[in-house]
């Protein structure tokens, strides 16, 4: 028990739950913003690591950090304009065209990343993002470096759900933005078009995305290998329906989750005699169970999947 | 007078499907048209173009003298142009303010005004007599309120013509003599109306001009007072159409009984202790004011809800398992009150929708199976047979119009040869040609033998369909009085609950 408590009052532990979150709220708010348009975007996991490798690559030829991360964002927004057209115009399943655009984006992020970096036994490192001095309260004790010490775009990332929020509850574009996810013949009757709209909603959320596989390469591991997304982006398609699609919540489920990995790193270390695979699966074993709870009282939109024709009834 | 709106030589294709042909129709300012024709003429088509939901293949729309692009919504909701759509274009999980404001500011600014459009709609409210509470969620309006609803959504975005898709097709007689009531205030106030309506009493009364639409194309246009009910009837379907009489019935033994079922908290309205008998060859009506259980009793009798208690028998024995699939295999045949809804589902074929139901019987499946053959043969059967016009075997069943829907199912229930028919308003949004056929397919049921429990608003309807009629009243039922003996007054008595009034009525007489 004392094992656990030492755990939790140390410091390190919570400095890297934000950390940790970080690419999880980018994941997260970008699939939440394609699904309040109705559309599913499992290429999430795929527009991560091409946003890693592109950010990683920027930076490496010679791009300051901040291009870096507007570089991925540019090319998780291609990525999610492919998916918006095959999916919105032209009406293909989404489950398939997301998972298409997985297998392609990470097999062609790892073809780029040869290209640019042909033999080299261990992978190239990048100087990443450094931890601010927020207000110059970093050096409080233990909620310094909690709160205020973290990356740049650790802070970017909480702006983001703040804008994420306004925007989708108290302005005309989220208010179109929901209608279009619930029942686009409503909004096309109001004189907007659902199709435009969804393109571009799916083109910011894969920007989103994209951002998050940058802040792994730029800010968490200082370079890229092919493999480090992870799953980071399934469990950001599940905390969104944790969420319930609400961009606070998103939030929350990110903490939740991250403080769960946190928190089995360092108990790997310190228990023995248990297989160490056990403590890894805990954090997704215990967000499935948050899951089951908290997916029964989910609202769904209505119009989640649902491809829009006009002029069809 | 001052001409508002002119749509000149639309036509319009979907395929082979010619909707509309060579169609040219005016609107003068203050004025109500009423847009009559058979199901599938081409009215929703034809307002969809002038509201630029879809594009016409040829001809014009201008308001007030200006030409309309095609294609665009927007522009014609600027023009001021609002529709009313058949099935409600409405967002459930938003909120009526959400559902009006959404679209009308420019989608670029920073914050909603909500505080001045929750003024703008309390004004319009006030004006026109509609009342909706702005925060309450979509999902939790009623039929009349979403229509209310979808009319403020129009006057929000200050439409000065407003389009009306069989705006009373699902609404009760006292709703829709407030909507009329509502429209009269509108146009007083210098708005100028279309509405499509199949009821032609409601024509008669509101429209000061009737256009009628056959398979695509205008064939008459009427000022109301220089026409007759008959004659638009004639009119839109293109010959004489009259409802067929109810022959004598010859009840057989009683093939549904119902013992005190009782049932709350599913399907809407709760039942609290419901009885009834049914006898083959005989047609028991049930009327009463939507929202008393009507729609809960035929749930339960079609298997999608098991009573809390009570008993449902079925030809003496008792329906143990309450399931659709049981209940079909009981003999029980049904006509959904909600056709899109409950009745099919859009993005299958006809002939999909058509054998589903049925589709483990060795008819339509062998050890797994599938026999299309015989699926797609029942399905052109029930097509002919029942004259559903406008789709062929293969089409998916969302681009039949709603009262060629309604055809198909009504050939899905009977083509079963069930013993017992529940029949939940079934000529909704029908027109009177279709009407009269689905009227005929009922007594010929009854012939044969099968015992029809019809659940009506349309009191005509259930006169000239049942033998007995009861009224079901909170949840509860009425004795049975002959339908012979019934006129408006003791049916009101009824449907208000006054059943003890009711009854003496029929000893004085
Ligand atoms: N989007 C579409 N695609 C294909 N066919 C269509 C489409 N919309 C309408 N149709 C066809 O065009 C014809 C006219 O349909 P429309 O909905 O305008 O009829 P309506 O007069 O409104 O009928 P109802 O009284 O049943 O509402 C029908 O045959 C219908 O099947
Ligand atoms: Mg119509």
């Amino acid at each position: 028990m004392s094992v656990i408590f030492d755990i939790l009052a140390a410091v390190g532990l919570w400095e890297a739950v934000l950390r940790i979150a970080t690419p999880l709220i980018f994941g997260t708010l970008g699939v939440l913003l394609c699904e309040r348009v109705g559309v599913l975007n499992l290429g999430i996991e795929g527009i991560m690591t091409f946003g890693a490798m592109v950010g990683w690559l920027t930076v490496y030829s010679g791009g300051d950090l901040w291009t870096g991360m507007a570089a991925a964002a540019l090319g998780g927004a291609a990525f999610g304009l492919l998916h918006a057209i095959l999916t919105v115009p032209l009406g293909l399943s989404q489950h398939v065209t997301g998972l298409g655009i997985t297998l392609f984006a990470s097999s062609f992020a790892y073809y780029v990343f040869r290209l640019a970096v042909p033999v080299a036994t261990s992978p190239p490192t990048v100087e990443p993002f450094r931890p601010l001095d927020v207000f110059g309260l970093a050096d409080l004790p233990v909620v310094g470096p909690v709160l205020f010490g973290q990356t740049a775009p650790t802070y970017l990332a909480l702006a983001l759900v703040v804008v994420l929020a306004w925007v989708i509850y108290r302005t005309p574009l989220g208010l179109a933005l929901r209608m279009a996810g619930e029942n686009p013949h409503a909004l096309d009757a109001q004189g907007v078009d659902p199709i435009r709209l969804r393109i571009w909603a799916i083109m910011a959320g894969s920007a989103l995305m994209a951002m998050g596989g940058a802040f792994l390469t730029l800010a968490a591991f200082n370079s890229f290998f092919p493999t480090m997304v992870q799953g980071r982006g399934w469990i950001c398609v599940a905390l969104v329906v944790f969420a319930s699609w609400r961009p606070g919540r998103a939030l929350l489920g990110a903490l939740l989750f991250a403080f769960f990995d946190a928190f089995q790193l360092r108990l790997q270390t310190v228990v023995d005699g248990v297989p160490y695979q056990l403590f890894l699966m805990a954090p997704y074993l215990l967000s499935i169970l948050a899951l089951i709870v908290m997916a029964r009282r989910a609202r769904v939109p209505q119009a989640l999947m649902q491809p829009y024709r006009r002029g069809e009834r | 007078m001052t001409r508002v709106l002119e749509l000149r030589g639309i036509t319009k294709r979907f395929g082979a499907v010619t909707a509309n042909e060579d169609v040219s129709l005016h609107l003068d300012q203050g004025e109500i048209v009423a847009l009559l024709g058979e199901n599938g003429a081409g009215k929703t088509t034809l307002m969809s173009i002038l509201f630029g939901h879809y594009t016409a293949d040829a001809g014009t729309v201008r308001v007030d003298g200006a030409e309309l692009p095609p294609g665009r919504s927007r522009a014609a909701i600027q023009a001021g142009v609002g529709m009313v759509h058949q099935h409600f274009a409405l967002a459930p999980n938003l909120s009526v303010l959400d559902n009006i404001v959404t679209g009308t500011e420019p989608l670029w600014r920073p914050v909603s005004r909500r505080s001045a459009a929750r003024a703008k709609l309390a004004g319009l409210m006030d004006r026109f007599g509609l009342t909706v509470d702005p925060d309450s969620l979509v999902a939790d309006l009623s039929v009349g309120e979403c229509q209310r609803v979808e009319i403020l959504k129009a006057l929000y975005n200050d439409a000065r013509i407003l389009i009306l898709d069989e705006p009373t097709a699902v609404l009760t007689t006292q709703e829709a003599e407030r909507l009329f009531a509502t429209l009269r205030e509108m146009t007083g106030q210098g708005l100028s109306l279309i509405f499509i309506s199949h009821k032609l009493n409601e024509v008669m009364a509101a429209a000061d001009r009737v256009v009628v639409l056959r398979g695509g194309r205008v064939v008459a246009e009427r000022a109301t007072e220089a026409t007759s009910k008959d004659e638009l009837a004639e009119l839109m379907v293109g010959r004489r159409v009259e409802r067929p009489r109810r022959p004598p019935a010859t009840p057989g033994p009683v093939v549904l009984e119902a013992r005190d079922l009782r049932l709350s908290g599913r399907g809407g309205a709760s039942l609290n202790g419901v009885s009834f008998a049914l006898r083959s060859g005989e047609t028991l009506g049930i009327i009463g004011v939507s929202g008393n259980g009507q729609t809960t009793l035929a749930g339960l009798v079609s298997g999608l809800y098991a009573p809390d208690s009570g008993a449902l028998l079925v030809k003496g024995r008792e329906i143990t398992r309450h399931a659709v699939p049981d209940a079909i295999a009981a003999g029980i045949g049904r006509i959904p009150e909600d056709r899109h809804a409950e009745g099919a589902i859009g993005d299958l074929s006809l002939w999909e929708n058509a054998v589903l139901e049925r589709i483990w019987s060795p008819e339509f499946s062998r050890r797994g199976l599938v026999r299309r053959r015989a699926a797609r043969a029942a399905t052109a059967e029930i097509i002919r047979g029942y004259d559903v016009r406008g789709a062929g075997v293969d089409s998916r069943i969302r681009l039949l119009s709603g009262g060629n829907m309604q055809k198909l199912i009504l050939g899905r229930a009977l083509s079963a040869d069930p013993d017992i028919l529940v029949a939940a308003q079934p000529s909704r949004g029908l027109d009177e040609g279709a009407i009269a056929a689905v009227h005929a397919r009922l007594l010929e049921a009854r012939a044969r033998g099968a015992g029809v429990l019809l659940i009506s608003e349309d009191l005509d309807e259930v006169l000239a369909l049942s033998d007995r009629v009861r009224a079901i009243v909170g949840g509860r039922l009425s004795p049975a009085i002959p339908s012979d003996d019934a006129d408006a007054r003791r049916l009101g008595l009824m449907m208000a609950g006054d059943w003890a009034a009711a009854g003496e009525d029929a000893h004085a007489v």
